[in-house]
């Protein structure tokens, strides 16, 4: 579990991290979700104690990651697949990480066989692609067999069988108990990926919950029709109902898609197509931010 | 748990490649400098054990060079975060760190000492090289408590400088033009010369000689163990320093 309790940091005059108050579950997928500087970044680097917060605090599993003894055995992490030497193999980066907290050479090899990395295991990681790199920076996230992962944008120039790949991984990994904490700009793959979210912009909290009711939670957008009979369903739709026609198409709001259907079918309007325009992520997301960013000019222009 | 950090270092300065092409430069160029002055020279460079140390200060370079990137590359790759993500208390790693790169350059230290001691009594064979005076131990054996040091500092610059270029560019102008330059300030040059770190390493095991003869240098302020104490207590300085920092600074 991660719990961040008013965390704070400041750069100079910005303030990258804002009151932020969340908790990540174990035996779950956290989604980490915000624009580009919304400060997910710098919160993971709190978590992971590489930075040290203005004000407020962050425990994982209880503890402040910097009293943990042996950390990569508590947490394991991937900040950065570009966090290595490039003139070392990857069974040697792997190695002096491990070294680090004591953990055998063996499970050096079990990792390298988990992210399929073995046969190119003494390569030097220059000549390892994207995919690779990011492979091997998962590899080292799970040396500790860590009960709590995070993860910072994992997906991250992947192609389609890479990002199932990770996508499979993460959900095992919280099938297994495990806290997973993961951020992502990409918000389909998000969408399948994670359980729970927390959403942030300009460093403070927008929302946070499970993805079900993130996605609920987003304006009603209306049913879609499509019915060669159209001024049937004209007729009928008229005095029960908004609706705007378009491309042949009536996009209809104010009534479920079963009162329509039967309205329909009544009507003797035969239907095409009857689709509920349920909020996607990326319109709940959009919404919730564009409210932030909104709700935010006021006061900075007030500042000045 | 510093075996295991001892451990990670040594894995980390071992599996690229630079260190290795340091240590052969680190090794070659003294040696071979050591030979053909002995085998060249005239009555310029008296034939002593002192002066079979002359060439040493090579050696002594590309050691720092070694120890600068050992330890700045590490920012500039980012395995310095993940480092400080394994030992978040950060300071025993960078314990270990300067452990591992010190007791390489002891090591080196020892092979450059006796081995220049070595070369110059098979080129001069009739010259007497022997050591059996405490200065003739100190030249040779105490070359490994000089590059000891000597890679303590570089540690110590990489940690405050953080970059592998700006680290270079100071170890390189600071060893290779600025101690030598200084002693031209007319007037006080020859004093600061007197202090400068490196100088007194060379004090230390009587590679100076060569040096403060022509430049008709006042007698030496320290002798050479206080010359010894003088060079260690600047680059343990500069390690403290590095580690004070870094330890405190956002990684």
């Amino acid at each position: 579990m991660i719990e961040a309790t008013a965390l704070t940091k400041r750069y100079g005059a910005t303030t990258a991290v804002n009151e932020l108050t969340f908790t990540a579950r174990s035996g779950r997928v956290t989604g980490f979700l915000g624009p580009n500087g919304a400060g997910k970044s710098t919160t993971m680097r709190l978590i992971l104690g590489l930075d040290r917060p203005d004000a407020g605090r962050v425990l994982v599993d209880g503890v402040p990651y910097r009293q943990l003894k042996d950390p990569l055995r508590t947490v394991g992490a991937m900040l950065d697949a570009t966090w290595r030497h490039p003139g070392r193999s990857g069974r040697d980066h792997l190695r002096w990480l491990a070294a680090t907290n004591g953990i055998p050479d063996k499970r050096v090899e079990e990792v390298l066989t988990l992210v399929g990395l073995t046969s190119v295991g003494k390569t030097r990681v220059l000549q390892y692609s994207l995919g690779m790199q990011q492979r091997l920076g998962i590899a080292a996230a799970l040396l500790g067999n860590p009960r709590v992962l995070v993860f910072d944008e994992p997906v991250n120039g992947l192609d389609p069988e890479g990002m199932a790949w990770i996508r499979q991984l993460l959900h095992s990994l919280a099938a297994e108990g495990r806290t997973v904490f993961v951020s992502s700009h990409l918000l389909p793959e998000m969408a399948q990926t994670a359980q729970d979210l927390v959403v942030i912009g300009r460093g403070r909290l927008i929302y946070q919950g499970t993805m079900d009711s993130f996605i609920a939670q987003t304006k009603d957008h209306g049913v879609r029709v499509r019915t060669p009979h159209a001024d049937e369903l004209r007729a009928a739709l008229t005095g029960q109902a908004e609706f705007t026609e378009a491309d042949g198409a009536f996009v209809v709001s104010g009534l479920d898609s079963d009162r329509i259907g039967q309205l329909a079918f009544d009507a003797g309007a035969t239907l095409h197509e009857l689709n509920p325009l349920t909020g996607s992520l990326e319109q709940a997301y959009l919404d919730l931010t564009r409210d932030a960013v909104e709700f935010a000019v006021p006061s900075s222009e007030a500042s000045r | 748990m510093i075996v295991n950090l001892l451990r990670a270092e040594r894995i980390k300065l071992f599996s690229t490649r630079a260190p290795w092409w340091c240590l052969a430069i680190a090794l070659v160029a003294p040696l071979g400098f050591t030979a053909l002055f002995f085998a060249l020279a005239g009555p310029e460079i008296p034939p002593t054990v002192g002066n079979t140390q002359l060439a040493s200060g090579n050696g002594r370079t590309v050691l720092l060079v070694l120890a600068v990137l050992a330890t700045a590359s590490e920012f500039n790759w980012g395995t310095m975060r993940l480092t400080f993500q394994a030992v978040p208390g950060r300071v025993p790693a960078l314990l270990a760190k300067v452990v591992i790169v010190g007791a390489l350059g002891a090591v080196l230290g020892l092979v450059v000492g006796f081995g220049s001691w070595g070369l110059a009594s098979l080129v001069q064979p009739d010259a007497d090289l022997a050591l059996h005076s405490a200065t003739a131990w100190r030249s040779v054996l105490g070359q490994s408590l000089v590059f000891l040091f000597t890679a303590v500092a570089g540690v110590g610059v990489a940690l405050l400088l953080r970059s592998v270029a700006f680290a270079l560019t100071v170890v390189l102008v600071w060893t290779q033009v600025l101690e030598g330059v200084l002693v031209f300030i007319p007037g006080v040059g020859k004093h600061i010369y007197q202090w400068m770190p490196f100088h007194a390493a060379d004090e230390f095991v009587g590679a100076a000689g060569l040096t403060t003869g022509p430049l008709q240098l006042p007698s030496a302020p320290l002798g050479p163990w206080g010359y010894l104490g003088y060079f260690a207590a600047i680059t343990v300085a500069l390690f403290v320093a590095g580690v004070l920092v870094t330890a405190r600074r956002d990684a």
